[in-house]
């Protein structure tokens, strides 16, 4: 078992504040975890969960109140780490008055590289990520979707073994989105280790090996994204439309209906006895189709979880 | 596009009328405020302990400015023929404190402070206070000896104290001679015309602010006529001795053999003898007024 | 230390796209153009005039831009997030502040120096030829840039802990107070015990003593300086600057990015 890209063990980050800052709040509690080599690993939850904190830490932007973390083997402290690994920012911003091409080049001089192998490597990220047509203009005339390419590119550029990214897919339309996925997917098949964080589930599920949900600052799960739903499916959902008949039947007092379509849900014995009573009724059965949970309902569950327990604290006075 | 040009006309001509109208209102006011106004000389910070603190370290620039209201105040005093110079010493003061290295403005001082009025201010006690601060600041300029000494020599009449000036100024190595034979015949014979004449001549010789120049030349013509006249009535003098009366015309002089040719003072008008028998200025030269203002002190 | 080289460029290069700093530098020409008039007016000093008008702009635009470019250089990078890509890369965080220290100071010379060239250029149209003398120009321009270079290090010191607008008050306070430290030392109150007196003394020598760089009353008047003075004066801005820049490192390494 080769050693883990990412190892986090018991990171905490208080924040104080209040009248002389007495007060504290915890933004991120003890979180231990662990990204594999090569793997995509998704780190999902809520807004304000503690997911850029998280990223924020081991990029040695903000420091932790207490725990530790490692790259690569190599303590977070340590900014040789750095030549390893790359970082998109969230929302990034960049000198405007560079062009990407001169940006790209500023960046990469501070990893060891000759001025030739620079220039080459800059030439052909800025035509992978679709920038080669404005690699001359200004940044400050960039649109957001374009700057987040700047970001990806800069960090990828000198082929890390780590990629950090935050809310890579933000701000980007469904075009831009699929882009960034098949680079992200190009980066694993190329042996790299992605992490990036996002509350955006579908790329989650389709994207990653492994995900890892936190909520409220703390850890709530890690696993492959069928785990965290549980493999079960939960039963059927029938669409059927009446064909002009009026012969009533149970499942019609279940179903909902829009407009001319009625939806019902079932538990899988039930199928087929529902199905009889469809064709006996002579309606039109539309589809017929298996209801796996998502992780997004997995997720809102743990949401109101959290808040339940937050609401239970306060009516208890603590 | 048509619309704009359009617009853009109109705008033009809005602003050049309404800068015409600004113009005119502020022409009016200006004839308001001069009927109204009461001419006063108000210098707000007289004081150089506040000016110096507020200039944080450019305090030759605001040196250089206090001098150069210090003239312009100067200037319009003169033209105008006013009396008063009140604020001449706290520019000059200022000035002066701010940079200790202004040489000219000691120079300045020490005429027009010193001067009786209307040409200075009639304080010489002030032009000496500023000239020795000089002389500290400024150790090697052996020239602001010579403004001490005039100080002395013409305004305060104190004789010694304009020697030993002369005498301390002479001293430098960079001095011209005269510093010390000056020294030496003031202590000997104090006033005298031949001594008065060459001061200012060292002066008028050396100015290069017109102002100074201007009124060392004012003196020179004064001194020139005071001489004549005193020429004039040696001869007058010799005359009477040689025939027993008292001359009444100048052209007698002249046909007596004594005189070459009708006497003329600076500004050209030849002179004449008065009903004393003693010599006169003109009537019609302008340094007739100018003597006796000076005679009025 | 190539890193440090690296962000210094970039910062030069930042400088230079800045409009801003063109239109400073065409107002000080400006200021000189007017001092010809000026000297015009006050008869006899034309020079000292020239001199000390010049040599004003120099001061007080380069103090402009020492100041509020010198503030923005770390809050700028810290409030837009440009910042956070960078940090991500193998540059340590004192590298980053030097590097941007370095680039403003280059700016700075290059700015003072073509204000400088606008100057003796007036100098020459008024007296010409120059004479030796006018030589010692360079020596207070010198003179200001090391000024310029301090106010530069304690800009940065302040943002790194305050906001923008604090670090430009507090900046241009100590630059005021700096200029009187001196004139703290040799103050003689009547009233203030011993202890009063030594105590401001103390904090006397603590404030960086802007009046050491001032030759403008003897240069304006043609005088050179003393070689010597301009050594100190050298040792002691390398001296000073370091302490302020290491203690502006120490904070900004342990600052909690946003």
């Amino acid at each position: 078992m080769s050693q883990p890209a990412i190892e986090i063990e018991r990171l905490r980050k208080e924040y104080p504040y209040g009248f002389l800052n007495l007060k504290k709040k915890t933004s991120l509690e003890d979180l231990t975890m662990q990204v594999e080599q090569g793997e995509v690993f998704g780190f999902l939850g809520p807004n304000g969960a503690g997911k850029s904190t998280t990223i924020k830490l081991l990029m040695r932007l903000i420091f932790p109140t207490s725990g530790t973390a490692r790259i690569l083997g190599k303590s977070i402290d340590d900014v040789s780490m750095h030549q390893d690994i790359g970082y998109l920012p969230e929302q990034p911003y960049f000198y405007d008055y560079l062009t990407a091409a001169e940006l790209l080049e500023y960046f990469m001089r501070f990893h060891k590289l000759t001025a030739a192998d620079r220039h080459e490597r800059v030439q052909k990220m800025l035509k992978k990520v679709g920038l080669e047509t404005a690699k001359k203009i200004q940044l400050r005339k960039y649109s957001k979707g374009m700057l987040q390419r700047v970001g990806l590119a800069q960090a990828i550029l000198h082929d890390p073994q780590v990629v950090v990214l935050d809310e890579p897919m933000s701000g980007l339309d469904p075009l831009g989105r699929r882009e960034v996925r098949d680079i992200i997917l190009d980066l694993k098949k190329e042996g790299r280790t992605v992490m990036f964080s996002t509350h955006i589930l579908s790329d989650a599920e389709t994207l990653c090996d492994r995900v890892g949900v936190i909520v409220g600052g703390k850890l709530r799960g890690v696993g492959t994204p069928g785990e965290m739903v549980g493999i079960q499916a939960q039963g059927m959902e029938v669409v059927f439309e009446l064909n002009g008949t009026g012969k009533i039947f149970p499942l019609l007092a279940k179903a909902t209906k829009t407009g001319e379509r009625y939806r019902a849900q079932l538990a899988e014995p039930e199928l087929y006895p529902a199905l009889d009573d469809l064709k006996g009724a002579g309606a039109r059965i539309v589809s017929v189709t298996q209801i796996k949970p998502t992780l997004e309902e997995f997720f809102m569950h743990l949401v109101d979880a959290d808040r339940a327990q937050a609401n239970a604290i306060d009516v208890s006075g603590k | 596009m048509k619309s704009r040009a359009t617009a853009g006309c109109l705008l033009a001509l809005f602003l050049v009328a309404g800068f015409v109208g600004v113009w005119q209102l502020q022409r009016q006011i200006d004839s308001l405020q001069k009927a109204t106004r009461v001419e006063m000389d108000e210098l707000s910070i007289s004081s150089p302990t506040v000016v110096k603190p507020m200039s944080l370290e450019y305090a030759p620039l605001v040196a250089a400015i206090y001098w150069t209201r210090a003239v312009q105040y100067y200037g319009e005093k003169h033209r105008l023929h006013q009396r008063g110079l009140d604020l001449l010493w706290p520019l000059l003061n200022i000035a002066t404190s701010l940079d200790p290295h202004l040489l000219v403005a000691y120079r300045f001082g020490s005429i027009f402070l010193s001067d009786k009025p209307p040409l200075g201010a009639g304080r010489p006690d002030l032009g000496v206070q500023l000239l020795e601060r000089g002389i500290k600041a400024n150790p090697d300029e052996w020239r602001l000896y010579q403004d001490l000494g005039n100080v002395y020599y013409f305004d305060m009449q104190d004789y010694a104290k304009a020697s030993a000036a002369f005498e301390e100024g002479s001293k430098n190595p960079k001095a011209y001679i005269w510093m010390k034979v000056l020294a030496a015949k003031i202590a000997a014979d104090g006033e005298s015309p031949q001594t008065s004449y060459f001061l200012w001549q060292q002066v008028y010789d050396t100015a290069t602010d017109p102002a100074i120049k201007q009124n060392a030349a004012d003196h020179l013509v004064l001194m020139r006529a005071e001489l004549d006249l005193k020429e004039i009535n040696r001869l007058a003098d010799e005359y009477e001795k040689q025939t027993g009366q008292r001359a009444t015309r100048i052209a007698e002089l002249v046909q007596a053999g004594l005189m070459k040719g009708v006497m003329k003072d600076p500004d050209g008008y030849p002179y004449v003898l008065g009903d004393d028998g003693k010599a006169e200025v003109n009537l019609n030269s302008p340094i007739l007024e100018k003597m006796l203002m000076e005679k009025k002190k | 230390m190539t890193n440090v080289w690296t962000v210094a460029a970039n910062t030069f290069r930042e400088a230079v796209r800045d409009r801003v700093l063109y239109n400073l530098v065409f107002f000080a020409l400006l200021m000189m153009g007017v001092a010809i008039l000026v000297g015009q007016i006050s008869i006899g000093i034309e020079q000292s005039v020239i001199v000390s008008v010049g040599l004003t702009a120099i001061s007080v635009i380069g103090i402009f831009i020492a100041v509020f470019i010198g503030v923005g250089l770390v809050s700028k990078e810290m409030d837009k997030r440009t910042l956070y890509a960078l940090l991500a890369k193998p540059v340590e965080r004192w590298q980053f502040l030097l590097g941007k220290f370095g680039g403003l100071v280059m700016t700075l010379i290059v700015n003072t120096g073509a204000m400088t060239v606008g100057l003796y250029f007036v100098l020459w149209t008024v007296k010409h030829p120059l004479e030796r003398s006018d030589c010692y120009l360079i020596v207070a321009v010198y003179l200001i840039l090391l000024k310029l270079a301090l106010i530069v290090a304690l800009a940065m010191l302040f943002s790194c802990f305050t906001t923008p607008f604090l670090a430009i008050l507090y900046t241009l306070g100590l630059y005021v107070a700096g200029l009187f430290a001196q004139d703290l030392r040799t103050m003689q109150a009547v009233t203030l015990s011993a202890s009063t007196m030594k105590m401001l003394k103390g904090i006397s020598y603590l404030l960086p003593n802007f009046e050491n760089f001032n030759v403008m009353g003897a240069v304006a008047h043609g005088r050179g300086v003393p070689g010597t003075l301009v050594a100190q004066n050298t040792a002691y801005t390398f001296l000073y600057g370091a302490l302020v820049l290491a203690a502006a490192a120490m904070i900004f390494s342990r600052r909690n990015l946003k």
